[in-house]
């Protein structure tokens, strides 16, 4: 019981640690360039096929593939979604760009149904998967890798932007660009910066969390969704809050669809959200009117 | 425009909509209903969208409850119009109390709660098998009938639609023209400005979503008697995004946008057939490259056109936000 119990947590800590750098990477757009991505689901989506292209079409081996995914998904996701897709339509408002993403997340969907498969396809795990043994709970040690190998990237982002000059900046420039720039600081390579973090952290959840289901187009759908939810519920302004956001999510998923009800789990989410939104509607961690990332 | 060339042109797209499917084939006269009732779902969405400036992700949903309710209600023997407007109305009170909470806080919260409660409404119309029949859906749903005008052939149905339709847009329309309606776009043009003035933004926001949302409740109560056999799978989020970007397509804000909209989303992937697979590829890459250009949408193309071969009065830029508020 207590086993079954702890087994269940830890898996859900595990997919939920991958949930908040998806969640993280949205809150960082959010906040620098007051852009939602609706098509952050299938920038989790996409650089799976991308390494599966690598390993495919251009016989690469693994880690090559992997870079490469890495590669082309800040380049596409990153840089091109930025250029593209970001500058020209921000001025005409926050309406019409998420409405571009909406637009832009059927293209990349669609794209890798037309042009790969529209069936799922086997993707190579990074880490092995052997069984381990942690107090009578029996867990993959993929799960415990995947868990330890997000944080290690959230805590390795914290640091990036609390500990060297261009985090701060880039923290500046999230807080209040008009006075970043009177001092000095490059916001537009800022809000570039962080549209590439974005597209980094979307690929690395991509290369973690496809192992564990299939490289499928329509994997974007919930992916996006969940990561919003987790980047509403523990509090958007803050790296911390998408984090727990994120596990939470992770969590309870696994504790409803074990011990409540299956066919309900795709409802939690919107459960939490609504009780986060009634009750403390700038999330978990967050604080009500600051804008620090 | 003015207003007696714009009465002129509206009864001469009347007038097309009456003959327009005369000696077609069914097909075509099935391609026309359903895009006067996409067009109303549309013209729903366009008055929270396009008037209260909220994204919502769930007219497919709403559409999924009128639908429900008017098969559920029709199958057990009730007549159309008196199942339809119970549909309408459970829109309104679901779209009030998701609209509640959402709008508490400002942002685009009512973008996400929609998201997500479009995928709550799909589970539990596949789930609870009792209610809904599950993915087999609900199959035989009847139409209408008026004494002798029975509307079980296709011709016949697309008249009720036509006339469902026109009833809903002089609706809209009022709605649009009345106090409120100004509200609604003062709302949009300048929320600080339309606050100063002593409209009360949450709640004209919170109507906005309800009234759009009973839009799609008749949409959906007309969409289970035309095919007349509905199951979950018609009221994903796919179908939501669908009716968003009819409305981003035609124009958001303008009152004939959605019908344009809805026309354009509804007809092109019968143009672009050829194109197989690749028509909603080639359809979201249109969308992107008219936001960027266009981003009023197809309206928005015949002001440009306008405004470069017939000279007009500028607005001073300063008073452009007022200027629009007429």
């Amino acid at each position: 019981m207590m086993s079954q119990f702890l087994q269940v947590l830890l898996s859900g800590l595990a997919t939920g640690s991958i949930y908040a750098l998806v969640a993280i990477g949205f809150a960082l757009v959010w906040q620098a360039a007051q852009t939602i991505n609706f098509a952050q689901g299938e920038f989790v989506m996409l650089p799976a096929f991308l390494v599966l292209v690598g390993l495919n079409y251009f016989d690469l081996p693994l880690w090559g593939a992997l870079l490469f995914g890495l590669a082309m998904s800040i380049l596409i996701l990153g840089a091109a979604f930025k250029k593209l897709v970001v500058e020209p339509i921000l001025p005409h408002g926050g309406i019409t760009l998420v409405i571009a993403t909406i637009a832009l997340g059927i293209l990349i969907r669609e794209s890798v149904k037309e042009f790969y498969s529209a069936e799922g396809q086997p993707f190579p795990s990074v880490l092995p998967s052997d069984p381990i043994n942690i107090f009578g709970a029996v867990v993959s040690l993929q799960d415990i890798l995947n868990l330890v190998l997000s944080l290690g990237i959230v805590v390795l982002l914290t640091l990036f932007l609390n500990r060297t000059r261009t985090g701060r900046c880039m923290q500046a420039t999230a807080q209040n660009p008009a006075v970043a720039e009177i001092l000095g600081v490059d916001v537009k390579r800022m809000v570039l910066y962080t549209f590439l973090i974005n597209a980094a952290l979307a690929a690395l959840a991509s290369f973690l969390i496809t192992p564990v289901y299939l490289a499928k187009f329509s994997n974007g759908e919930t992916l996006g969704l969940i990561a919003f939810i987790a980047a509403i519920v523990g509090g958007f302004n803050q790296i911390r809050g998408a984090l727990v956001g994120g596990l939470l999510i992770g969590v309870l998923d696994n504790l409803v669809a074990t011990y409540v009800t299956a066919e309900y789990r795709a409802a939690l989410p919107l459960i939490l959200l609504i009780l986060i939104i009634l009750v403390r509607p700038q999330g978990i961690l967050g604080t009500p009117e600051g804008r620090a990332v | 425009m003015n207003a007696w060339l714009r009465r002129v042109l509206i009864l001469v797209l009347i007038a097309l909509a009456i003959g327009a499917p005369l000696g077609q084939g069914n097909y075509i006269i099935y391609v026309m209903t359903s895009w006067l009732i996409f067009s109303i779902a549309a013209m729903g969405l366009n008055l929270t969208l396009g008037y209260a400036g909220q994204i919502s992700l769930a007219q497919a949903s709403f559409m999924a409850i009128g639908a429900y309710t008017t098969a559920l209600l029709t199958l057990s023997g009730w007549h159309w119009l008196a199942a339809m407007p119970l549909g309408v109305l459970a829109c309104f009170v679901v779209g009030f109390g998701l609209g509640y909470p959402a709008l508490r806080v400002k942002g685009h919260f009512l973008a996400f709660v929609t998201l997500a409660f479009n995928t709550l409404v799909f589970l539990v119309l596949r789930n609870e098998e009792w209610l809904t029949g599950g993915t087999y859906g609900l199959v035989g749903i009847p139409r209408p009938t008026f004494g002798l005008f029975s509307t079980m052939r296709s011709l016949p149905f697309y008249y009720f639609t036509l006339m469902v339709t026109i009833i809903a847009a002089l609706a809209m329309w009022g709605i649009v023209r009345s106090p409120w309606g100004r509200a609604f776009r003062a709302l949009r043009e300048n929320p600080i400005r339309a606050e100063s003035l002593g409209v009360d933004t949450r709640r004209i926001t919170l109507l906005a979503f309800a009234i759009g949302s009973m839009y799609g409740g008749l949409a959906g109560a007309l969409i289970a008697s035309l095919v007349q056999f509905i199951e979950p799978g018609s009221f994903g989020l796919a179908h939501s995004l669908r009716i968003l970007l009819m409305v981003a397509v035609g124009g958001a804000g303008y009152f004939f946008g959605p019908f344009l909209g809805a026309g354009v989303v509804i007809l092109l992937p019968e143009i672009l057939r050829f194109t197989e697979g690749y028509y909603l590829i080639i359809y979201a890459v249109l969308v992107i490259v008219m936001l960027i250009f266009v981003p009023s949408g197809m309206i928005g193309i015949w002001g440009r056109i306008r405004d470069r071969f017939i000279a007009r009065p500028v607005a001073r830029a300063d008073l452009q936000q007022g200027a629009q508020l007429k």
